[in-house]
């Protein structure tokens, strides 16, 4: 018999508001098999955990349900505590009777009933639970890194420092990414470029870094600790090993007018080219929609002028596998184009504010390419359309951000601070200009940020207005902003020579076909979901993959590099052992039943179950059947649906363990 | 405080979920404190992979009045392709359960992903009240307690066929 003990935690007040914890308790205590039942207020504390230790010892308790939190949240918790007392920590169960009880019901009779029957579900349960050895598998040293702007740098630089291996995978055909594309960065004013190619050259000479830029990742298998990544390196149609970077091919190529995405489409790149002068690696790429050579056939000047003979039209994708132990995913933002609406997007508000049609109304990033001194201008702020100085310049703030109705609802947390900059960089480049800037709220909370803030209106006499623009049209070549000063109360009309539109950050492009590769989940907007937003914020809930940077939430610079030498940490740790243990949940073959029709197999999505031939004393076959590798098996239990015979069994969730559950209900 | 109504009937829902989709969006359906009827039981899976249809037969049997079966969005499956074998598992079996004659707005299948904590609520709320309009589910349960095979139901339907095995 059975002897199990349940403890029933208030949460402070979160749990006992609205469940009668000492009524379910006594209910519980009442149930066959349960030798013990308790509250407390606290359980997942230090003296919560004691008093489950010391009742599993006093009570000689066989099994525990801690009915608590979701088991997301501190299954381990009291997993770890159970088996400091001496018991498989397998033992103990939870059950939900907070985010699935206490927090979504407001009735206080209903919601007890309904927290008596988990928990009742929960004892019957674990009474069928059985005692699961730990399974150890070895950890691979090595670290993929996805993305190669200042998160991924920062995050590659760490781990490799730190003496382990890493492989950084970068898109585009140079890292940098949007911190390359900057002018100045807040609150100092220092040069984006000046403090971040220093960083992209110590990656490019470490000992310890692979990197595989004009690459994405094709294809993720294994699991924490055994990852195997297949990375399609795209052909850039020039041998890396060969090319010296001298530049000859880019000078030649007789195609010139390229539209160069790293300056915002402003400047102008040949079809054989490396994205920016301070490119890593400094080995061209021809971009083969645009090169004559590859339309025509004709042409090959490139190649000709080329030196050491590293240009190769024939070169082709490769794809190559990396096995490794830990995945930091830093795939950064993009900006939200309202140009054009893309294919089944739910976001409304494309279009707006004419972007797209009026030549001078341009975003964020454009003005940073404007105001960059290796921009398409030189540093110079001129006009897209005519190249003049605007006198008059309109930002508007929260384009896309905090527009519930537009599809977007949170803020994008940076564009208060950049446009700050950016009405300081603008005073300070047209000393004869004025800057409006039209704002909801301005939102500095960061060290330094509001003296920062405070110093674009009081020092470099930008005019914030708070209101937001109702209307902005073309009128010769002026262009009219029509908006509200809500704080006067009145209506505004400005004719401004540009305007700078601070819109939403986003995931970039492809993002969810990326976390469908890794298996990791993301939320509606398609950025990636932390393991726990207050308490795992570097970690997904995917063990071993990590997450560094504006993947997860639009961020700064400065928050960016922290979580990502937070998520290098994390590798580390990981790293610190030779071995792993793994939760052993894993499906088990009974070879008695087994009648080798291999149905598994062909569900498995892991690969992990293999023939095992059955032989008797004679070396004679008797018969064949399935087995599963438990170091590659998932643990999802497919397998055991299919079976026809109910010959395989999932550790931890069997047909006996859920009929149980069922049956209590 | 929202006035409670009082029903007749309290139908008993049965949700059979993935820890990794739907079982997180329940999970923040609480976080964000999101009310919804109490009917509903939640069993964790790993994976709709390892539901078994078997186990949707048993909460019927067991007096489920309705159940909930969800997981996570074609493609962000976890264990790759778990859910697509559920998927394809559970087409099949609805066909059968509605050749036997249950009424299929007792069963509901959906995915629900970590992020969609407002869905699982409608989807619980939906399913609640239409099993409520419903009325309470026997035909199983009564089965299930005369033994159907013993010949404890006796029609001369059950004894041919029984007879031809």
């Amino acid at each position: 018999m059975s002897r199990i003990g349940v403890f029933i935690c208030h949460c402070g007040e979160n749990i006992s508001r609205t469940v009668d914890v000492e009524r379910v308790a006594a209910q519980v205590g009442t149930l066959p098999g349960v030798a013990f039942s308790t509250d407390y207020k606290y359980m997942c504390s230090d003296p919560g955990q004691g008093l489950l230790k010391k009742a599993i010892q006093e009570q000689r308790l066989s099994h525990v349900v801690v009915a608590a939190c979701s088991p997301r949240m501190h299954e381990k918790t009291f997993r770890k505590a159970v088996e400091s007392a001496g018991l498989n920590p397998f033992l103990c169960e939870m059950a939900n009777i907070r985010e699935h009880c206490s927090w979504v019901h407001e009735d206080r009779d209903e919601a007890t009933a309904k927290a008596i029957e988990i928990v009742g579900m929960m004892v019957e349960r674990v009474k069928k639970n059985r005692v699961l050895p730990t399974i150890t598998v070895p950890v691979t040293k090595r670290s993929l890194v996805i993305g190669g702007g200042i998160a991924g740098i920062q995050a590659a630089l760490d781990i490799a420092d730190a003496g382990h291996e890493v492989v950084l995978v970068e898109r585009e055909p140079s890292i940098g990414g949007h911190m390359a594309q900057l002018s100045e960065t807040f609150p100092t004013l220092d040069c984006s470029q000046c403090i971040m190619t220093p960083k992209m050259v110590d990656v490019a000479n470490h000992p310890r870094i692979k990197l595989y830029t004009y690459a994405e990742i094709e294809h993720v298998e294994g699991y924490i600790g055994n990852f195997q990544v297949t990375v399609r390196k795209k052909a850039r149609s020039v041998d890396e090993d060969k090319c010296t970077g001298c530049g000859v091919c880019m000078t030649k190529c007789p195609v010139k007018k390229i539209p160069n995405k790293f300056d915002q489409n402003l400047g102008m790149r040949p079809a054989i080219y490396v994205p920016f002068p301070q490119a890593v690696p400094n080995t061209p790429v021809i971009d083969r929609e645009n090169c004559t050579k590859f339309k025509t056939g004709k042409c090959g000047v490139c190649q000709k002028v080329c030196g050491p003979g590293a240009v190769d039209y024939e070169q082709e994708d490769q794809l190559i596998v990396e096995p490794v132990g830990a995945i930091v995913v830093a795939t950064g933002f993009d900006l939200y184009s309202i140009e054009e609406k893309p294919k089944g997007s739910a976001i409304k508000g494309y279009g707006e504010f004419g972007h797209g049609k009026i030549p001078d109304v341009i975003d964020g990033m454009t003005f940073e390419r404007l105001a960059s001194a290796s921009g398409p201008t030189g540093g110079k702020i001129l006009r897209p359309s005519d190249g003049r100085e605007p006198k008059q310049i309109v930002f508007i703030q929260c384009v896309g951000s905090r527009a519930r109705e537009k599809g977007i609802s949170y803020c994008s947390k940076i564009c208060c601070m950049y446009t700050a900059k950016h009405t300081m960089l603008y005073h300070h480049k047209v000393h004869d200009g004025q800057a409006y800037v039209f704002f909801m709220d301005a939102r500095t909370p960061g060290k330094s940020y509001d003296e920062f803030w405070r110093r674009s209106i009081e020092e470099e006499e930008a005019v914030y207005i708070r209101g937001m623009v109702s209307r902005l049209y073309q009128k010769g070549n002026k262009i009219v902003v029509m908006g509200s000063d809500i704080a006067v109360g009145v209506q505004v009309e400005i004719e401004a020579d540009m305007v700078v539109l601070a819109t939403a950050v986003q995931p970039q492009k492809g993002a969810d076909t990326l976390a469908q590769k890794l298996g990791i989940s993301y939320d509606k907007y398609h950025f990636y979901s932390e393991a726990h937003a207050k308490l795992r914020p570097v970690e997904c809930a995917t063990a071993g993959i990590y997450l560094a940077g504006a993947c997860q939430g639009p961020k700064d610079i400065p928050d960016t590099v922290s979580q990502a030498s937070a998520a290098a940490a994390k590798v580390m740790t990981l790293f610190a052992k030779d071995k792993l243990e793994r939760e052993p949940i894993v499906a088990r073959v009974r070879e008695a039943g087994c009648v080798g029709c291999f149905y598994c197999q062909k569900v498995c999505p892991y690969g992990a179950v293999e023939e095992k031939e059955i032989r008797d004393r004679q070396g004679n076959l008797v018969k064949v059947v399935a087995y599963v590798n438990p170091g590659v098996c998932g643990g999802c239990g497919t397998c055991q649906a299919t079976c026809p015979s109910k010959s395989v069994e999932l550790d931890g969730y069997t047909d006996e363990q859920i009929v149980a559950m069922i049956e209590s209900l | 405080m929202h006035h409670k109504e009082k029903h007749a009937f309290e139908p008993k829902i049965i949700a059979f979920v993935c820890t990794w989709c739907t079982y997180a969006g329940a999970d923040l359906a609480g976080t964000s404190r999101m009310q919804y009827p109490a009917n509903v039981r939640v069993l964790k899976f790993p994976c709709t992979g390892r539901i078994d249809p078997v186990f949707i037969l048993k909460a019927f049997q067991q007096g489920a009045d309705g159940v909930l079966v969800s997981g996570c969005h074609p493609g962000d499956c976890h264990y790759i392709a778990g859910n697509f074998h559920a998927r394809r598992r559970f087409a099949a079996f609805r066909k059968l359960l509605e050749f036997v004659g249950v009424d299929l707005g007792r069963l509901q299948f959906s995915w629900v992903s970590a992020a969609e904590g407002g869905k699982w609520v409608e989807m619980v709320t939906d399913l609640t009240e239409r099993v409520r309009g419903m009325g309470p589910m026997r035909e199983f349960k009564e089965l299930g307690l005369e033994e159907q095979w013993s010949g404890a139901i006796d029609t001369p339907e059950l004894r041919e066929a029984y007879d031809s095995i």
